[in-house]
């Protein structure tokens, strides 16, 4: 086996590379650390905080009586519009944002293809999440009882009354003003409060198989957001329209669109053609992980013999696929790595953690503790080694890439070796020290800029500059080490951190020369 | 030593300040506007809706005393009644042309519930002559219930056509 005989290298369709276009061209501005396009499920959690903490304050003066409802809501922006005015606002704006927030995520995922294996759980899990959210929000449009509510809630009734399940229509609740009862406002508030809480289950549940889920963006992401919203609170304030009347058809109004737009749609269309559409896009998107996919990569293996039970694979798993368990061994309180198939995403980080897969390693054959069946250890051992012998040159560089991000083998050149892993956190960092070690005078460590695995290029940072274990050793020259994050489709960029790399190597001074590792020995 | 190949940190922040402004615009934009009108403005809308339980599609009988015996002591009700229903029937005239005629069926498996309608008919506003019959006895001949009236509708403004027994049957609102 070699590197080569994999098949599972990213290929992209002319969606998602439009969408990459669109993604970098965030990271110019953002950073790829902070870009809004990496971080939409986290951002969707903070919309929904804001709207909860905002709305127990709405909910405090709300009064649900058919002639106060409408008054209490317009007194928080008449009279307290310092305070009350502005949570109304932001918590209007939030729960748009929150709608735009999920479709984008909800699109991204599906370009990038996370909807299948592993990720199958978390790509069903959220579907339902969809209707909860629009469900709660569109309840909250009623709960103002003015002309836009009015219609919205006469539109949605006329919806429901399409399907043959009410014994009496439910259009008949807003025939007059008579037939609208205070009751009706306090069904309201227990949806617009239940459904939520519903959310916040749901939401546990779309998260329950990533480790260290990110419930909320970076801190600059989140302030960022935030003051967004405020400003634009402030700036333009939500307001009541006029108090429904049911006696009039709403003339003109001032339209939500992102709650909203169900109603124009059947009122163009029809509620039969409107239950349809959406009850097909729902069954796609239920559908859509269970139809066939290709076949299905190899999962991680642990090797007892070489496993101590040290947890690192258990600990930097990004979708919690490891479990620790009592070892063969038998020895007492010994541990053993076992991995659970269903949630392995094949991406080689557990690998790329254990202590044991050092290249430094003695021994005719190299067996770490946990590996990949498609790319071993030894078999990139084995392949740096032999890529090494090839170089000539003064300046011989290895480039270790992954197969998600820029394509590393577009670098190579007579003194340039590259090899492309399934994911860069897959890489022991003692494999950087074994290839300078074993004659380049440099190594660039390169990456997809939002790991595709979520934590691969994070723990190799971490990794290589000793805040994460394994480490790399701090006698290793770190001037002949660099790090540069490129996605699929920069691989000039990355070609110009090279030669850039390269001129920078070319003013050090030689490093000190380490003897080789004992099986490089014949090859420099 | 970690290099991001995104762009140089100088516009960085005047970038994200715009990408804001750019969200803020279309979130504040889109919450509010296009603005949607329902009906044209000349337009008022007239609704049809009644909820009502048909007369029952036979008369109670009598039970004989023979079969009040054979019955259990506690069901022995001196009435056999079926429970069906009859269908609605509803027709709607507007300026003496035949608009709307639907035959509403009861609720249930017994066919023992509710007949409903709901309609809405989007009218030019100004004065209209509305003629509404309602059947609902299956053994009647023609329709039981009717209803005329000249009504002068504004723009917007929409008129109920509703069935209340306890106020004459068909009722214009």
């Amino acid at each position: 086996m070699s590197m080569s005989d994999r098949s599972h290298i990213v290929e992209q369709s002319v969606g998602l590379r439009f969408y990459l276009r669109l993604e970098h061209g965030f990271d110019a501005f953002f950073g790829a650390e902070l870009n809004p396009w990496r971080h939409l499920g986290a951002l969707g959690f903070l919309l929904f905080w804001i709207i909860s903490v905002s709305g127990f304050y709405i909910y405090a003066v709300l009064d649900t009586s058919v002639e106060g409802v409408y008054q209490s809501i317009a007194w928080l922006s008449r009279e307290q519009w310092y305070l009350g005015g502005v949570l109304r606002s932001l918590h209007r704006y939030a729960a748009d944002a929150f709608v735009v927030v999920t479709v984008l995520h909800l699109l991204r995922e599906f370009l990038l293809g996370r909807f299948t294996g592993f990720r199958r759980f978390s790509w069903l899990t959220g579907v339902p999440l969809i209707w909860l959210i629009y469900i709660s929000g569109i309840v909250g449009f009623w709960l103002k009882w003015d002309q836009l509510a009015q219609f919205s809630a006469v539109a949605t009734a006329e919806w429901f009354d399409a399907l043959p399940i009410f014994a009496t229509p439910l259009t008949r609740n807003f025939l007059s003003a008579a037939a609208v009862s205070d009751r009706l406002f306090s069904l309201f508030v227990f949806v617009h409060i239940g459904v939520p809480l519903l959310l916040i289950f749901g939401l546990w549940f779309h998260i329950q198989r990533i480790s260290r889920a990110e419930v909320l963006p970076k801190r600059a992401l989140s302030l960022g957001t935030l003051a967004m919203l405020m400003v634009l609170s402030l700036a333009q304030p939500v307001t009541s329209q006029q108090p429904a009347d049911l006696s009039l058809v709403p003339s003109q109004l001032g339209f939500d669109w992102f709650y909203l737009f169900l109603h124009p749609l059947m009122y163009v269309t029809s509620a039969g053609m409107l239950w349809a559409l959406i009850v097909a896009l729902t069954l796609f998107l239920f559908i859509l992980p269970l139809l066939p996919h290709g076949r299905a990569s190899a999962i991680a293996r642990v090797h007892p013999d070489n496993c101590n039970g040290c947890r690192r694979c258990f600990d930097d798993c990004p979708y919690a696929a490891i479990t620790m368990v009592p070892h063969t061994n038998g020895r007492p309180g010994m541990q053993l790595a076992e991995v659970l198939p269903d949630l392995c995403a094949s991406c080689g980080i557990c690998a790329g953690s254990c202590p044991s897969a050092t290249p430094f390693r003695s021994g005719p054959e190299l067996v770490t503790g946990i590996d990949m069946p498609q790319m071993p250890v030894s078999i990139l051992r084995e392949d740096l080694e032999e890529r090494l012998e090839k170089l000539s040159g003064e300046q011989k560089i290895v480039v270790f890439g992954c197969d998600q991000g820029a394509r590393v083998a577009d670098l190579e050149e007579r003194d340039v070796a590259s090899l492309s892993l399934i994911c860069i956190g897959m890489l022991p960092p003692s494999f950087i020290e074994y290839a300078l070690r074993g004659g380049a005078a440099g190594v660039l460590v390169s990456g997809c800029r939002g790991c595709v695995y979520r934590l691969g290029n994070l723990w190799t940072e971490e990794r290589l500059t000793g805040a994460r274990e394994p480490h790399l050793r701090a006698t290793v020259d770190r001037t002949r080490l660099t790090i540069a994050w490129a996605d699929r489709g920069e691989e000039q960029a990355l070609a110009a951190t090279l030669t850039e790399f390269k001129k920078t190597l070319a003013n050090t001074p030689a490093h000190h020369q380490i003897a080789p590792p004992k099986r490089m020995t014949a090859h420099v | 030593m970690s290099k991001d190949l995104s762009g140089s940190k100088a516009l960085s922040w005047v970038g994200q300040g715009l990408l804001y402004a750019l969200f803020a615009l279309f979130i504040g934009y889109f919450s509010t506007s296009p603005p949607y009108r329902h009906l044209a403005a000349d337009q008022a809308l007239i609704k049809l809706s009644f909820s009502l339980h048909g007369k029952l599609v036979s008369e109670c009988r009598q039970r004989s005393p023979e079969e009040l015996a054979k019955l259990p002591p506690n069901m022995r009700a001196p009435m056999d009644c079926k429970r069906e229903r009859s269908s609605v029937t509803v027709e709607i005239d507007l300026d003496g042309a035949p608009v709307f005629r639907h035959v509403s069926i009861p609720s249930g498996l017994s066919k023992d519930g509710a007949s409903t309608v709901y309609q809405r008919f989007p009218v030019v506003a100004g004065e209209h002559r509305v003629v509404v019959r309602l059947k609902d006895d299956q053994r009647a001949a023609g329709f039981n219930y009717s209803r005329e009236a000249t009504v002068t509708l504004l723009p917007g403004k929409i008129l109920v056509i509703d069935f209340n027994l306890e106020k004459g049957g068909i009722t214009l609102i």
